[in-house]
């Protein structure tokens, strides 16, 4: 054993929530190690250039939920991180017309009066009673959630805060917290909303990256699990990172380095070594051995407990909920390199709503029907698309005049139906390309000469994202945000407050509470989780403590 | 025959105000020394992204501009400013401050070596009487400009690339050079941001076809119009100061004790001593170690902005307060100018600052630490790098 081989803890794995994690055990006097399977680091907050001149967020492709608490600790901006906002959105119809979400409130007001008079009324009660929500839920993500069958004085602790909140609430919207956490986007919506484009725009939230229809019980909490972020307080407000969405992992790594951290890339982890219950350390692919008495993974908790512990050391239960765990592939990405700026003929020109997030799809029952054919194996006939050009706003993704598009689609399985036959394996070359067909078809609902204007594309189904990224089935969240698998249940009963059942050894990403998106959240809580554990330094310091 | 000329009520159009008014979609004009200013055009927001993301244009036209020339021109400025001007090169901007002869600041602005025994001077206050002034007994023409000139302020990570667009070969300009790029048409690297980014200044007359030149070079790079309010949390983050917020003119003081010295501002490396006699000299010599008073950086806890909040020295002493105090979009940090009162002033990680709050109906107060900062709370790479990058 030599002596640059022993750490004070090791994260297995470079992605955002790893690196914070990491970034606050260095800050706090540990001697930190991350390790990290691919050449490069970021995990699924990644920017990458595969054609020349361009630069692609190649996962994640937004940013809303990083905690500003983790930016002001980590001091992001000083390591490069700029995160501008962007405005608005719309919806294309194929009759062409549009719904454009401006970020300008009067002007949202009188769009959504063209498409119905009581919508555009409707919409103020809609939003409060999502803000109240949001502004409920926001103090719990860097909290540990409470184990509710615990008895010890930190549960007991975070149990009276959450009960302190809820009583501020008051018993109607208590109620209406609960229909959030349990009730469709699709019912939700259709209690507030007549207009059938309206509804579609707005159920987008819902269902991204959720393996649910907007009819399905639980999609209200996933979108609000998308409008829980914030941009300098603007809750909801989505933006992009400067430099792409790598340019947040990049941030957090030079704080991390900083503060004395290493990192070493190209050798994913082969096991974590425990011996008698206690963690030992991690032995890589690539033959080396590190040595750790903590190891934290940023690995999802499948990937981490199904492929790389001895499950001898680990209870039955938990390892049969583990196996259990819901982490379903249902989403899709192209990143496209565009020559010029695509033609929105439905659209003025030069609008600011082409700078937000644009979709097709115009009708709930649109959106039920592509969830309907996820189901049965086969990729949308009609995806969902969240389609944005970054480059319009952050002037380092394309070369001047040219354009990058990010194209998220939902709906994609990950075990692809073929026949009758259910395999990741089906993800041939040709049915990748047979999927960005169908994609560039939406695509040119909104705007018609895309494929003329496609000068590179990156396609990307679940196996990809698997098989890159490490995310199980490719599903984006490391594991669904349904309420089963949220708060003291993520990511298994009983083991909600990132300590695992191999001693020293914790979770530190989006398997765990709250769950997934660029937020850091997990990864600041587990540090805050192993300080207080396994170190003499004890509490966290900094806002997110 | 008479020699009536209308002085009009109310604010005048300056000399983009076609340009602005077309894009000014909030309606929101501010008075500027007596034109219609944007305060916003369209979303603060998104106008202050562009300046710090791709780039942006702000008229900065109402500033006061004198032109200084004659063979007394340096003797006399030498006079009149803190700093030595011999030092501002020909064909470089220097930032000065000036003073009475009680050493509070009269205004500050930026000085432009224009050719020898050629300078102007830009300002945020009128200032002729006082040149006038200083000028007796030197061989000095002052000419008041600020109607003559035009200025436009093109500011953010692209505005390189918006001049080279534009056909402007500017690549070599440091940042405080200047040059006459062509017969009608003056740039500076100079801002009020704290990035990258130049002033264009041309005749009165040739201003709307300076904008629609800039503005069709900045199609791809993003460029947006912009008002005061974007421009003003940018040069907060940068650190900088605004007469009558952040420091009173002295000229504009009734109680007069209320001018700072440039020691009590942050400034005293603008002073020069060595240089020979100047206003202010002999109070400043005796100010320099004991002011009353600092401007201080600072951090402030929370995430609530301080402007105008009284500060605190355990319960009750109050000290000081904050000039200006922003949430920054870019540092992701709640920032503050504050004066603080001496001794406390060395001791700021110990003061707290009383932030009120008004949501949904509801006042609040919180107390919140400040901690100290040194630096610009935002001073990227970029606006030094020569040649600039083009993103």
């Amino acid at each position: 054993m030599t002596l640059e081989s022993r750490y004070d803890a090791i994260v297995v794995g470079a992605g955002h929530n790893g690196l914070t994690a990491a970034a606050y055990m260095a800050r706090a006097g540990m001697n930190v190690l991350v390790v990290e399977k691919n050449d490069w680091i970021g995990g699924a907050a990644v920017s990458r250039s595969l054609h020349d001149g361009w630069t692609y967020s190649n996962c994640s492709y937004v940013c809303s939920l990083l905690r500003r608490e983790i930016a002001r600790d980590l001091d992001l901006p000083k390591y490069g991180l700029q995160v501008i906002p962007y405005e608005g959105g719309a919806s294309f119809t194929r009759d062409g017309d549009h719904f454009a979400y401006y970020s300008d409130h009067n002007a949202l007001r009188r769009e959504m009066a063209r498409h119905s008079a009581r919508d555009a009324d409707a919409y103020r009660a809609y939003s409060q009673a999502i803000m109240r929500q949001c502004r409920f839920i926001r103090p719990f993500l860097l909290r540990d959630a409470p184990d509710p069958a615990s008895l010890r004085p930190r549960d007991l602790g975070e149990l009276a805060y959450l009960v302190k909140k809820a009583h501020g609430l008051g018993s109607r919207e208590l109620g209406e917290t609960l229909k959030f956490w349990t009730m469709s986007i699709g019912d939700f919506l259709d209690e507030h909303f007549e207009n059938d484009l309206i509804k579609a725009h707005l159920a987008g939230s819902g269902i991204i990256g959720t393996g649910l229809g907007v009819y399905s019980p639980g999609t209200a909490y996933v979108l609000l699990h998308h409008y829980m972020g914030d941009i300098d307080g603007g809750i909801g407000a989505w933006g992009f990172a400067r430099g792409g969405m790598g340019a947040i992992s990049n941030a957090i790594a030079a704080s991390f380095k900083d503060h004395g951290g290493t990192i070493h890339t190209g050798a994913g982890v082969e096991k974590i070594l425990s011996k008698d219950g206690r963690v030992q350390g991690v032995a890589l692919e690539d033959g080396k051995v590190f040595y750790a008495p903590v190891v934290a993974s940023n690995m999802d908790i499948k990937r981490t407990i199904q492929h790389h512990v001895d499950t001898d050391d680990l209870p039955q239960d938990f390892t049969k909920a583990v196996n259990n765990f819901k982490i379903r592939g249902s989403s899709a990405k192209l990143n496209i390199s565009l020559d010029q700026f695509p033609d929105f003929p439905a659209a003025p020109e030069h609008t600011s709503f082409l700078r937000g997030d644009m979709h097709v799809s115009e009708s709930l029952f649109e959106l039920e029907r592509a969830y309907d054919d996820w189901k049965d194996g086969r990729w949308s006939e009609k995806p969902y698309i969240d389609m944005l050009i970054p480059s319009q706003i952050d002037p380092t993704m394309a070369p001047t005049g040219a354009h990058m598009m990010t194209v998220f689609v939902q709906y994609a399985p990950y075990d692809l139906n073929i026949d009758g036959n259910r395999s990741a394996d089906n993800w041939t070359d040709a049915q990748r390309n047979a999927m960005a067909e169908t994609v560039l078809n939406q695509i040119s609902v909104a705007c018609p000469d895309i494929r003329d204007r496609v000068v590179h594309m990156e396609v990307r189904s679940p196996l990809e994202i698997e098989r890159e990224v490490g995310l199980t089935e490719g599903n984006i969240f490391q594991g669904e945000l349904t309420f089963d698998q949220l708060f003291f249940n993520r990511p298994v009963p009983g083991w909600s407050q990132y300590s695992l059942p191999i001693k020293g050894l914790y979770l530190c990403g989006s398997s765990a509470h709250p769950g997934g998106g660029v937020m850091g959240a997990p990864g600041a809580n587990a540090a805050r989780a192993i300080l207080r554990h396994e170190t003499r330094h004890g509490r966290m310091k900094g806002y997110a403590a | 025959m008479s020699n009536f000329v209308d002085p009009k009520l109310g604010l005048i159009p300056g000399p983009f105000h076609t340009k602005l008014a077309e894009q000014n979609r909030a309606r929101s004009w501010y008075d500027w020394a007596g034109y219609a200013a944007p305060g916003i055009l369209d979303s603060m927001e998104f106008e202050y992204f562009a300046l710090r993301n791709q780039s942006s244009l702000f008229d900065i036209s109402p500033m006061h501009k004198y032109r200084l020339a004659g063979p007394d021109a340096v003797e006399m400025l030498n006079r009149l400013v803190t700093r030595d001007v011999r030092k501002i090169k020909k064909g470089r901007v220097g930032y000065a401050v000036w003073c009475d002869e009680e050493g509070y600041v009269i205004d500050d602005g930026t000085l432009f070596h224009l050719a020898d025994d050629d300078w102007r001077l830009c300002c945020q206050e009128p200032m002729l009487t006082w040149l006038h002034d200083g000028a007796w007994g030197f061989d000095v023409a002052i000419k008041d400009e600020t109607h003559d000139i035009a200025s436009l302020s093109l500011q953010g990570p692209t505005s390189f690339a918006v001049l080279e667009a534009a056909g402007l070969d500017i690549a070599h300009l440091k940042p405080f050079d200047m040059i006459q790029v062509e017969p009608d048409l003056m740039i500076s690297r100079t801002g009020f941001t704290g990035d990258l980014g130049y002033e264009l200044w041309c005749d009165w007359g040739k201003a709307e076809a300076l904008w629609d030149r800039i503005w069709q070079a900045g199609t791809h790079q993003g460029l947006r119009a912009i008002g005061y309010e974007a421009v003003n949390i940018a040069r907060i983050e940068a650190g900088f100061l605004t007469a009558g917020v952040d420091f009173q003119p002295v000229h504009a003081t009734e109680r007069l004790h209320r001018g700072q010295t440039p020691f009590e501002l942050g400034l005293g490396w603008l002073v020069h001593f060595d240089k020979g006699h100047f206003n202010g000299r002999r109070a400043l010599l005796s100010k320099q170690h004991t002011p009353r008073s600092l401007l201080i950086r600072c951090d402030v806890e929370g995430f609530k902005p301080a402007q105008g909040a009284l500060i605190y020295n355990g319960r009750k002493r109050e000290v000081g307060h904050i000039t200006s105090g922003i949430w920054s979009p870019t540092a992701k940090k709640n920032i503050a100018l504050a004066h603080v009162r001496m001794p406390d002033a060395q001791r700021a990680s110990k003061l707290k600052t009383e932030i009120y709050t008004l949501e949904e109906g509801k006042w609040d107060t919180r107390m919140a630490r400040l901690t100290p900062v040194t630096d610009a709370f935002f001073a990227p790479l970029r606006a030094r790098a020569t040649p600039p990058a083009r993103t």
